[in-house]
């Protein structure tokens, strides 16, 4: 691709002897809305945690804003904003305290920091709960402190691990101005993963859909509807990944726990 | 190096906002003080060798430490489970820079408690030397910093909260009761002195004993060369460990 931001070469997550991510290589144009979608348990967290550097890969190469993000990880690191599938914030310090811990980590000067810390609380409507303690904060406040807290120092590409999941109608809406905005007005590449298919339907420019560790399609909206013959997104989805349920994995740890007891550890 | 400082000034404000945990960690050291304090006293004294709250207070401030240290260091664990340690773990910080922020900020936490136990023990009739006040300090910050390294150390390959009791039960108590913290180290059994040889919080106990009374067992200079090679050591293995974690 002539301006990729993210480049995946064959990667591969093995847990033991269960492979998570499957041999896959995709790229992201820079600017791009990029939807990865796919059931649970597909892979999507485990690429997600790969790219931003909390994982090792079994094996593969990944390039982030031109950095080689498994050997220059602090450059890539800077390169990007985060916001995790589960919770990450510090529930005992108050919003404002929680920015601030961020924009030192990410080296962001005082007066940089004041300024942007105040932009991006106005932005998502929490500058007057700026001293609250997190854990006072609803489900939805939370995120929209997440979001801002990860863009906080200009990063190139937002990761979002199911934004949205478990919000109201009008919080996701919210959300969703906020991230388009960011798209149209400042560039930012935005790599989003989510189950409410609406929301990769009308917001994203391109769509990946992962199932079992491989992705299995990838194009526009209008490729994967053409492809499989279908007219909305979750027909086509449903008919790609198939219609039997899966379990919703508990968090990594979880998982891991789990794992280690089938495997008699 | 500021990312050193926001780690430990995030510990201390998390520890500021705890008045449970504050509290809590008083009642231990408390106990001990006056249940050993006046239950072994008269035997003690009896024995010929003086003063038991005078040989116990040092012992009881250096347990609060350890206990406090241990505790502050394991803390990465909940960090773990409630989400937060990825925020630290993707930001472009070496990882040694976030290990050691976060054994300061418990250390400095520790070292506090361990003064206010100096403090309560001087209530129960603790009658401490000061002229040797900052290196007893020292002493207390140098167990302080090995104990969170430590807590950090364990919690780095620990995957949950659930093998905490065993570390308890294992290694920590242990360590305290076979330190010397409320028996003296001469004419013991040679099994239990070869233990408490070995024992790191041993040569914290004699320091702070030796700097506040007065009464050290191998010397100043044996005790802090011990413990400095063995924070260097242990902040070694932690940064290592904490380097390795993947969420
Ligand atoms: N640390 C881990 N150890 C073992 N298995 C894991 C671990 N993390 C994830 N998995 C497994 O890998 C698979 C993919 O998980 P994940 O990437 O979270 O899926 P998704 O985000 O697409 O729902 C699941 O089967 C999950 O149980
Ligand atoms: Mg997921």
């Amino acid at each position: 691709m002539p301006d990729a931001i993210v480049e995946v070469s064959h990667l591969t997550k093995r847990f033991g002897d269960f492979t998570a991510v499957n041999d896959v290589s995709f790229s992201v144009a820079r600017g791009q809305i990029f939807a990865f979608l796919g059931p649970n348990g597909a892979g999507k967290s485990t690429t997600i945690k790969i790219l931003t550097t909390l994982l090792n890969p079994t094996a593969g190469e990944i390039t982030l804003n031109g950095f080689d993000a498994l050997h220059d990880k602090d450059n890539a690191r800077k390169s990007f904003g985060i916001v995790f599938q589960d919770q990450s914030l510090d529930d005992e310090l108050t919003a404002y305290e929680n920015m601030e811990f961020h924009a030192v980590l990410y080296g962001i000067n005082t007066e940089v920091r004041k300024k942007n810390i105040h932009e991006l609380l106005v932005l998502v409507e929490l500058w007057d709960r700026k001293d609250s303690l997190v854990k006072t904060f609803s489900g939805g406040m939370k995120r929209r402190l997440e979001i801002a807290r990860g863009l906080l120092h200009h990063p190139k590409i937002f990761f979002l691990d199911e934004p949205t999941q478990g919000l109201d109608p009008q919080t996701r809406n919210h959300i969703w101005h906020y991230v388009k905005n960011l798209s149209e007005e400042k560039g930012v590449t935005i790599f989003f993963t989510t189950h409410y298919l609406e929301e990769a339907q009308e917001y994203a420019q391109r769509i990946a859909i992962m199932d079992h560790g491989n992705i299995i399609t990838e194009g526009t909206l209008e490729d994967i509807l053409k492809k499989t013959g279908e007219k909305t997104l979750e027909a086509a989805f449903l008919k790609l990944t198939g219609s039997d349920i899966r379990e919703e994995s508990a968090s990594s740890l979880e998982a891991m726990r789990r794992h280690r007891q089938m495997r008699g550890h | 190096m500021n990312a050193i400082y926001i780690l430990w000034l995030r510990e201390l404000k998390r520890y500021s906002r705890s008045r449970s945990r504050m509290i809590g960690s008083l009642g231990q050291p408390i106990l001990f003080l006056f249940a050993l304090g006046f239950g072994l006293g008269p035997v003690f004294q009896r024995a010929g060798q003086g003063n038991y709250f005078q040989f116990l207070g040092p012992g009881v401030i250096a347990m609060s430490i350890l206990f406090t240290a241990i505790f502050g260091g394991i803390q990465v664990i909940w960090d773990k489970q409630f989400g937060f340690l990825k925020e630290t773990l993707v930001a472009p910080v070496p990882r040694w820079q976030i290990m050691l922020g976060k054994t300061f900020g418990g250390a400095t936490i520790a070292v506090l408690q361990g003064v206010v136990v100096l403090i309560l023990a001087t209530i129960f009739g603790f009658r401490p030397e000061l002229g040797l006040l900052v290196l007893a300090l020292t002493f207390m910050l140098l167990i302080a910093l090995f104990f969170t390294g430590l807590g950090i150390s364990i919690a780095s390959v620990l995957a949950d909260i659930n093998g905490f009791q065993i570390i308890m039960n294992f290694l920590v108590q242990p360590v305290f009761f076979l330190s010397g913290a409320l028996f003296p180290l001469n004419n013991l059994p040679k099994v239990i002195s070869n233990i408490t040889a070995v024992d790191p919080l041993t040569y914290g106990v004699d320091g702070i004993r030796g700097t506040l009374t007065g009464a050290s067992h191998f010397g100043l200079a044996i005790d802090i060369t011990v413990l400095l090679i063995l924070v260097m050591i242990i902040l070694t293995i932690g940064a290592t460990l904490f380097s390795r974690i993947e969420a």
